[in-house]
């Protein structure tokens, strides 16, 4: 049991909420929260400036030709929606954000490689998995909040998922300002007419995910809010701490409950604190259960959803051998 | 005088709304305006850095040919159309920081070596349109006026009201811009600038002068009809 891999045990195994953390921790560094708030000003006027000058021709068929794929044909989008004014005022916005917003990128993903927070967001092998629980724990399918570490599976996809959009939208954005001079980029994305199409919906995917974001941060974590502006986060009140879903155990003193909770449904075991089963592939399954055979004491509780099955089903002993 | 809370809120909203229309207008804090102007003039900077007189515009394969689905636009009341007997034969003018100046007529400019070509139009609103012009290069009227070396900048002058653009000399002088007199094999039409309008792939639509008149070289740059109204100067593709 050396060579147990700690991802594994932190991020899969649904187990009780950690105890005994700090209450509050730096949680985001101020480049990182310098630029996620220069985003929201800049994506905001970008994507605003960007529906007006859209609404300017609401289609993507060039003259006496045809497009197949946007049904909304001349339908503007509403005034309400957009920033600049008149066509000329939105692109001026436009083109002055667009400096923005790559400066402000490159700056945040500079930090992020260069500082190591990109492990924190980085694919890994169990993330779809991860993802499953998640979703299957906001659908009320699964009791507890799967364990995560700074962010939960689905929060690690939206902001991997976040910056590559943004990436795509620059990229076919330089191709549609450049058809001519740097035609080769606007063919590679399949033409004018197309490159505009992805950065319609490269626009429409962030807008999406951020809309997400945003409903989740207040629904599920508002108390993200200031540790995006302080960068100090109150570990205590974390989702995973109060077992929180959007508009469930929202306000602070859930998380008592959710201790309460794990209380009520450890009474009586044995468990020792912080105690946690992974859920291991087979071969450190048989290995486990031949070196160090369960306790009998250990009942699934109700809340653990996913009790590891190598200690209540100790698989053939002669597994272990092979 | 007692609020309830109903008058309160849009006695409130009534005066945050005075507070942001004064500072503000349908293109945003007035406070910006500097700033944006300063971007604006910088990212034309970056523009004309890229341009590169090699760079051709290139229509994609199967694009139909836009035809009579190619907008008309023009800035007068209606369709300007040349007014021989009110103000003589047409002719376009090639002046300003010139050696030889040139006055030319419809069939002087055909006498001329010609190119047709087809290539993507691209309007500042968003759509394109794959068109065929028949014209002269731009670079060969320079060529026969022979700027002078003071020459950086060029306008463009049309009949359609007081309508022009002026332009950078390299981007007139780039290959594929013409002074086209035939759309799709045919002479223009009024609604496409006849006699003779400016063309090219490499600026957007709006800098392709229809209805000329003159060609001016000058040391200066001279704004246009939708540069005056805050469209950008540049304007490259």
């Amino acid at each position: 049991m050396t060579a147990q891999p700690e991802e594994m045990e932190s991020r899969v195994a649904p187990a009780p909420p950690p105890r005994a953390e700090p209450v509050t921790g730096p949680r985001h560094h101020w480049v990182v929260r310098l630029t996620h708030w220069v985003n929201v000003v800049a994506l905001t006027l970008m994507v605003a400036s960007g529906l007006r000058i859209f609404n300017a021709y609401p289609a993507f068929a060039p003259r006496g030709g045809t497009f197949c794929c946007y049904p909304f044909v001349g339908h503007a989008i509403p005034a309400w929606l957009t920033f600049g004014g008149w066509l000329a005022g939105a692109r001026h916005w436009h083109f002055a954000m667009m400096w923005v917003l790559v400066a402000n990128g490159l700056l945040y993903l500079g930090f992020v490689f260069l500082h190591g927070e990109w492990r924190e967001l980085a694919p890994r092998r169990g993330d779809p998995r991860d993802v499953w629980e998640m979703v299957r724990f906001y659908l009320f399918v699964r009791k507890d909040h799967p364990r995560q570490g700074k962010h939960n599976a689905l929060q690690k996809y939206a902001y991997m998922a976040l910056p590559i959009l943004a990436v795509a939208a620059v990229i076919t954005g330089i191709a549609i300002w450049k058809p001519v001079q740097l035609g080769w980029l606007t063919r590679l994305l399949g033409g004018y007419v197309w490159a505009r199409y992805w950065h319609f919906l490269a626009m429409l995917g962030l807008v999406a995910l951020t809309l997400g974001h945003i409903f989740m941060v207040f629904s599920v974590d508002p108390y993200s809010i200031p540790a995006m502006i302080t960068g100090r986060y109150r570990a205590d009140r974390s989702p995973e701490r109060r077992n929180g879903r959007p508009f469930y155990h929202l306000l602070p003193g859930s998380e008592r409950t959710a201790a309460e909770r794990q209380a009520e449904t450890s009474a009586g075991e044995s468990r020792p604190t912080g105690h946690r089963e992974p859920v291991l592939p087979e071969p450190a399954r048989a290995e486990r259960t031949t070196r160090e055979p369960a306790p009998a004491a250990h009942e699934p509780s109700a809340d653990v959803h996913e009790p590891s099955a190598g200690v209540h089903e100790p698989p053939d002993r002669g597994e272990a051998t092979q | 005088m007692s609020l309830d809370r109903r008058s309160f809120l849009a006695a409130g909203g009534a005066a945050l709304a005075g507070i942001l229309s004064g500072a503000c207008d349908s293109e945003g804090p007035k406070a910006t305006r500097g700033l944006i102007a300063f971007a604006s003039r910088k990212t034309q900077d970056v523009e004309g850095a890229l341009f590169r007189h090699t760079s051709m515009d290139r229509i994609d394969p199967g694009q139909p040919l836009a035809g009579s689905a190619l907008p008309g636009y023009y800035v007068s009341p209606s369709v300007p159309v040349w007014d021989a007997a009110a103000r003589g034969a047409w002719k376009l003018e090639v002046a300003g920081a010139v050696r030889n100046p040139l006055r030319l007529d419809l069939d002087d400019l055909r006498g001329l070596p010609s190119v047709t070509h087809r290539v993507n139009h691209y309007c500042v609103e968003g759509w394109t349109a794959v068109v065929e012009w028949t014209g002269v290069r731009m670079s060969l009227l320079a060529k026969l006026a022979d700027p002078a070396s003071d020459a950086k900048f060029v306008d463009f002058q049309s009949f359609d009201s007081d309508y022009h653009e002026s332009w950078d000399l390299a981007s007139a002088l780039h290959p594929q811009t013409l002074v086209a007199y035939g759309y799709h094999g045919a002479p223009l039409t009024p609604v496409h600038g006849a006699p003779a309008r400016l063309h090219s792939p490499i600026k957007l639509g709006y800098k392709s002068v229809k209805y000329l008149t003159r060609i001016v070289f000058l040391p200066h740059q001279n704004g246009g009809y939708w540069t005056d109204r805050g469209y950008e100067w540049f304007a490259g593709t």
